[in-house]
């Protein structure tokens, strides 16, 4: 259930994708993001639609993987798409005691569901071809300027790659707690919501002690390992953009273009 | 004077109230004397309890002394200004595997000890090459940890130690967690660190199956070295190390069992090929 | 009164690129009253196995019986079973949650339904049977040592009064005489109180000197089951798999190959010492005898 979450996890693969400046997939995923909110049509919806399974193509992250990512948030989707399916006004096509689909609720609805879909495949691409410790330093790097004003953008950037490693590992403890508080005859499904809340209890304590000890254990090898915060570290994979990084810049600024183009000249028929 | 050499060592812990007022101390560490060899192999032996990981903590100046002093290579390590030499000196692999990986991709991970004391990127890289290839682990560089097995990882570890070329590294039980086939892997690659690039091993352990081919064994009990020689003295006191509350490998139990009811079988056996040699001259004597 | 399974067949992520078998037609029938070790090394199927005993985990196939009743059959009270197959898992970390070690050893017996005064008297015995001092009852769990968790959650199992007792690996961590110390009150538990007790290791040793039937798992299939002679005949098959016979058991084949005729069951070390001292003598009174022709 937990497990079959793609987003955050990373999948090795030797591509193009993978090999981009985290700071150029931050900015990729940015602007596709702003794209699925302010396209309009069918032409933008097609363009759209060969950019991201283009970038998916290249990305050599099998197809079939990143789709598991999206079972998780399908039930979000599904009352998405059914609110705009029966609340949307407009031309009624169908009706049925007080529900009513319209023309306008199908096509909002559809075009929710899509947005939805992409921007979940979309964000996944990042996450997927880049290790989270890219990631981080990518927004280290992209946040750079924010250390001036007292923000410790170092400290924020290793609390989430360690963040992130550790999601996984915490993930597999929470299922082996549950187990072992069912086999004392713990039931976390059934009764009102109080009572689930306080069947929590027993899963929710030994995770949090665990998770300390944890946190603990790795403060300690951290230090053994010589860290002393960010200052005179050296960088093992430092950022430097390369011909293709600014050969993506372009492509992807290519990219915002041709939607808004879409958007001005062709909105037809959305 | 050795690579390690503590002297009069003693460490307490203070357990404190809300106020800040002492509760209660306890003595992890009573007066511990030890001299540690450059390129030695040296095991340290005790119950959950002894003071063995209190120690191995000193040695990486993650703990200081509350009385008594250590030396790490000449420095002292109560001194703030070696703290970071001192651990770049004597490197240290804990105990859970899990909680001492930082990265989520291997080579990263071991990268991480030579990017904190500023080595350049291209000689970070060639020291990752180098340590993975050192302890196996070199065609597993771009897969995560979480997919590794626990020897593979606590590999991985000592891998991350090497990569910051310490002259001496610290094992504190780091098989503990492991299933045998793990075991084997981690105390083969220490070994082959000890043998082939002369790294000092302080492997900690309660398991004696581990130490028999140690060039020093120490024995702690209740925070004081109790015992100290070459595996074979150590092993000869089978009632002793059980007095410790230590796990004696069958065959030494038997070795020992066999010479009380009068075989001459020598004192000390720690192989089994021993054994059997002994057993079968035994047999042909009488 | 027994558990039985029949061809079980547990498959991790069923028709993905992960799939992965970790059960493969499993046939075992777990008798009343029988102290079994199931021994096997990572990832050969055993904590799977287990996890099907008490319905935490739902074979792909295949059907399991309790006390001859189909588990899966609909209606089946899996709670209830659990409660009657107690499964104490590996680190006690993860069960260990209450503020005083009674209140926590009670959880079980309180999820059984029982009223507080009885819950907690059923703590109260547990307790006592796993040798915990009374006078750590009322202090918080985290505060033990790893041998002491380890007690409190095999007590907070024992509370619900389970018929059979299931341990996974329950000296991992421990020191050997934290260790000796559990095997023995497992051992004990047995004797004393007649319960099935299954224990789960990959420490041949340990299991020897125990039970009385070994089950060994390699890739999710059962590959011998029967007494630790029996299974113990099998040590160069075993080693194959990532698995060690005792190394008595090595000592005496390698003297027996030798020539020298000794026992090649002998798997504890009471035993070689018996069988190597009356191999050893019978060859020098036999030498004697000789010489008096």
């Amino acid at each position: 259930m937990l497990r079959d979450i793609t987003l955050g996890q990373y999948y090795p693969a030797d591509s193009v994708i993978h090999k981009l400046d985290p700071r150029v997939k931050l900015f990729a995923t940015l602007i596709y993001i702003v794209s699925l909110f302010c396209f309009k049509g069918v032409a933008a919806l097609a363009v759209a639609t060969v950019f991201l399974f283009g970038v998916i193509k290249t990305s050599k992250v099998p197809f079939k993987f990143m789709v598991k990512g999206l079972k998780a948030i399908m039930i979000l989707m599904i009352i998405t798409a059914l609110f705009n399916l029966f609340l949307t006004p407009g031309e009624p096509i169908f009706s049925f005691w007080v529900l009513k689909i319209t023309k306008e609720g199908v096509s909002s609805a559809a075009l929710m569901a899509i947005r939805l879909t992409y921007l979940i495949l979309g964000t996944s691409i990042m996450t997927l071809t880049t290790t989270p410790n890219q990631l981080t330093d990518g927004l280290e790097k992209a946040m750079a300027p924010l250390a001036k004003i007292g923000i410790p953008v170092h400290a924020i950037a290793m609390m989430m790659s360690i963040a992130l490693r550790f999601i996984p590992i915490l993930v597999e403890e929470t299922d082996k707690i549950m187990k072992a508080q069912m086999a004392r005859g713990a039931d976390f499904e059934s009764g009102n919501l109080v009572k689930k809340v306080k069947s929590m209890i027993p899963l929710l304590v030994p995770l949090f002690v665990s998770a300390f000890r944890r946190a603990d254990d790795l403060a300690m090898a951290m230090e053994a390992r010589c860290y002393n915060g960010g200052s005179g570290r050296t960088k093992m994979k430092p950022l430097k953009y390369e011909k293709r990084d600014r050969g993506a810049y372009v492509l992807v600024s290519g990219y915002l273009v041709l939607i808004l183009l879409c958007r001005t000249f062709l909105p037809w028929p959305m | 004077m050795g690579i390690i050499k503590a002297k009069q060592l003693v460490h307490e812990y203070i357990r404190r109230d809300e106020d800040g007022n002492v509760e209660s101390t306890s003595t992890a560490l009573d007066h511990v004397d030890l001299d540690v060899q450059p390129g030695e192999f040296i095991a340290i032996l005790g119950h959950n309890g002894s003071g063995k990981s209190t120690l191995a903590k000193h040695i990486n100046a993650l703990l200081a002394p509350t009385e008594g002093s250590l030396w790490v290579d000449g420095m002292d390590v109560s001194e703030e200004e070696n703290v970071l030499p001192v651990r770049q000196t004597a490197g240290m692999v804990f105990q859970n595997p899990d909680n001492q990986i930082i990265a989520s991709v291997v080579e990263e991970d071991v990268g991480f000890g030579p990017e904190n004391i500023g080595i350049p990127t291209d000689e970070i890289w060639q020291r990752v090459e180098e340590s993975l290839k050192a302890v196996g682990m070199l065609k597993y560089r771009h897969h995560s940890p979480n997919k590794l097995s626990g020897g593979q990882k606590q590999r991985v570890a000592i891998a991350g130690v090497m990569a910051m070329q310490p002259k001496c590294i610290v094992l504190d039980e780091p098989t503990a967690m492991l299933d045998p086939n793990g075991r084997k892997e981690v105390l083969r690659a220490a070994r082959e660190l000890n043998e082939k690039k002369g790294v000092t091993i302080i492997l900690i352990t309660h398991y004696m199956e581990e130490v028999v081919d140690a060039d020093k064994v120490i024995v702690m009990d209740q925070g004081k070295v109790v015992m100290q020689g070459t595996p074979r003295e150590i092993f000869s006191q089978v009632g002793k190390l059980k007095e410790y509350r230590l796990d004696v490998p069958q065959v030494t139990i038997l070795a020992d069992l066999l010479r009380q009811s009068g075989l001459n079988i020598p004192i000390g056996v720690l192989h089994r090929e021993e054994l059997v040699e002994a057993i079968l001259k035994a047999a042909q004597i009488e | 009164m027994s558990i039985v399974l029949e061809k079980i067949n547990f498959i991790y992520s069923e028709e993905t690129a992960y799939q992965i078998q970790a059960l493969k037609d499993v046939n075992l029938t777990i008798e009343d009253g029988q102290f079994i070790g199931i021994i096997g090394h990572t990832g050969s199927g055993k904590s799977t196995l287990i996890q099907h005993f008490n319905g935490l985990m739902k074979a792909t196939s295949g059907t399991i019986y309790f006390n001859g009743q189909n588990i899966y059959e609909e209606g089946y009270h899996l709670r209830d079973l659990r409660s009657k197959v107690g499964l104490v898992f590996q680190y006690p970390e993860h069960q260990l949650f209450e503020t005083t070690i009674l209140e926590d050893v009670a959880f079980g017996p309180k999820n059984q339904g029982l009223s507080k005064e009885e819950a907690l008297q059923r703590a109260t015995e547990a307790l006592k049977s796993v040798g915990m001092p009374e006078e750590l009852y009322n202090q918080s769990p985290f505060d033990l040592s790893g041998g002491q968790k380890r007690r409190v959650a095999i007590a907070g199992v024992l509370a619900m009064q389970p018929e059979v007792l299931i341990l996974d690996e329950p000296t991992a961590g421990l020191d050997p005489a934290g260790r000796d110390e559990i095997l023995d009150l497992v051992a004990r538990m047995h004797r004393e109180r007649g319960i099935t007790v299954i224990l789960v290791s990959h420490s041949m040793e340990d299991v020897a000197k125990y039970v009385q039937r070994i089950i060994v798992m390699n890739q999710g299939s059962v590959m011998y089951d029967g007494t630790p002679k029996d299974v113990f005949h099998h040590y160069k098959e075993l080693e194959t798999v990532g698995l060690a016979a005792p190394q008595v058991t090595y000592l005496m084949h390698e003297l027996k190959e030798r020539g020298l005729l000794v026992d090649t069951d002998a798997t504890t070390v009471a035993e070689a010492r018996a069988s190597l001292m009356e191999a050893l003598t019978g060859v020098h009174s036999a030498r004697k005898d000789f010489h008096v022709c």
